[in-house]
């Protein structure tokens, strides 16, 4: 594989949420708006980063038994530095994301990647695959927090865009709306792929 | 002890803040061990029993190792927190499969392949961050984790149940699977809003 397809191919084809249904707890919780959602892939573009790049340069020395709670005592490790810069510098989004930064551990996107990619590739080749990964994780928040927020707010980025005559369905920015988008979002990218 | 108190912890936990439907926690293995009912019943039965444990362990973590106001040695290491859990589940998950394993090799037949699951399944360290989070004692975190896992279950179990039927339906072809599932989850969690107009106090 070329390089650029190393990182191309989380954007869309190997789409973690939307081709691969993987983080979707985050998906579903934090995609209530277009801030929210951009907060959260950022923080986990970070973890990602972080933790593709420690674990693709000690690949070698970590025995394979033990591998994988390595693995998640660095994801561990890089989830509280993000936790901690939020704290200190967006109090506010650490606040609205919630029990979800600690929980950035758990997402089996990070620990997959670890496990299917960082493990056997080259720094190099890591940091583009983290890089395609976070940014496609961050863009299906985006996505789905764009739809949600117009939807059950009327406003995007926090700026009311539909006029006060718009009703807003409240729904949207319950966890129903968040099952409901993210269902016919993953509908609608496999009847994409199947037109091809 | 205030029974009333606990009583509020499990309703609220059960149906109100269901884990899966308003909590969004746990999604992983509700999409894909809801295919069957009986492989429902013991995903939910494995993470209720895992839930349960973790968040006595990890709470006892915290009061006695982490938390400033009540450690042993009077130094605040909240920050070690996220570490500090998830070690604690893993190493508990890997435990627990060993005695199953040495024990009983029935249960480790029916519960054996989820184990390593859940591990990372956000709803057993979600628990155990809730637990800190509201300042819950040693009592009332067991009760609300069991009866977390109790309303994970029913769901799981609940959308078994719709899965087997829809099945046999006539869909489009790319809502097959997950997406149809997702459509399913949130007409399930339309149902669960009832819920949250109840007042418990």
């Amino acid at each position: 594989m070329s390089t650029i397809t190393e990182f191309t191919k989380g954007l869309y084809k190997e789409n973690p949420v939307f081709r691969l249904a993987l983080g979707l707890c985050p998906t579903l919780a934090v995609s209530t708006s277009i801030e929210n959602g951009l907060g959260m892939g950022v923080a986990a573009l970070f973890v990602l980063l972080g933790s593709n790049i420690i674990v693709s340069l000690i690949r070698k020395a970590v025995p394979p038994k033990i591998r994988i709670p390595v693995y998640i005592v660095i994801i561990a490790t890089f989830v509280t530095i993000a936790e901690m810069l939020m704290q200190a510098f967006s109090p506010q989004l650490y606040k609205s994301l919630g029990i979800f930064v600690p929980l950035i551990v758990v997402n089996c996107i990070i620990l997959g990647r670890a496990e299917a990619f960082a493990g056997k590739n080259t720094v190099g080749r890591s940091i583009l695959d983290a890089l395609g990964m976070g940014l496609g994780f961050t863009l299906a928040l985006v996505l789905l927090g764009f739809f949600r927020e117009l939807l059950g707010s009327g406003k995007l980025l926090g700026i009311p865009v539909l006029g006060t005559s718009y009703q807003p369905v409240l729904l949207m920015i319950l966890p129903p709306g968040a099952f409901l988008t993210l269902g016919l979002f993953l509908g609608f990218f496999n009847w994409l792929e199947s037109r091809k | 002890m205030d029974l009333g108190n606990l009583f509020v912890i499990v309703i609220a936990s059960i149906f109100i803040n269901n884990f899966v439907l308003a909590r969004s926690l746990g999604i992983c293995p509700y999409i894909g061990v809801s295919r069957r009912l009986d492989s429902a019943l013991s995903m939910g039965i494995a993470v209720t029993f895992v839930m349960t444990l973790a968040s006595a362990a990890t709470w006892l973590i915290y009061t006695v190792l982490l938390a400033p106001e009540t450690n042993v040695w009077g130094v605040d290491l909240i920050f070690l927190k996220t570490i500090a859990f998830i070690l604690v589940i893993a190493v508990l998950v890997q435990l627990i499969e060993m005695i199953i394993q040495k024990t009983s090799a029935g249960l480790y037949k029916a519960l054996g392949i989820y184990l390593p699951l859940i591990t990372t399944n956000c709803a057993i360290l979600g628990v155990a961050v809730l637990n800190i989070e509201e300042g819950y004692s040693f009592i009332e975190s067991l009760i609300h984790s069991f009866s977390a896992g109790v309303g994970f279950t029913m769901a799981l179990v609940l959308m078994s149940g719709l899965r087997e039927k829809y099945e046999l339906a006539e869909l489009p072809e790319s809502m097959k699977g997950a997406p149809i599932a997702f459509i399913t989850a949130g007409l399930m969690a339309i149902a669960f809003l009832g819920f949250s107009g109840f007042s418990l106090k």
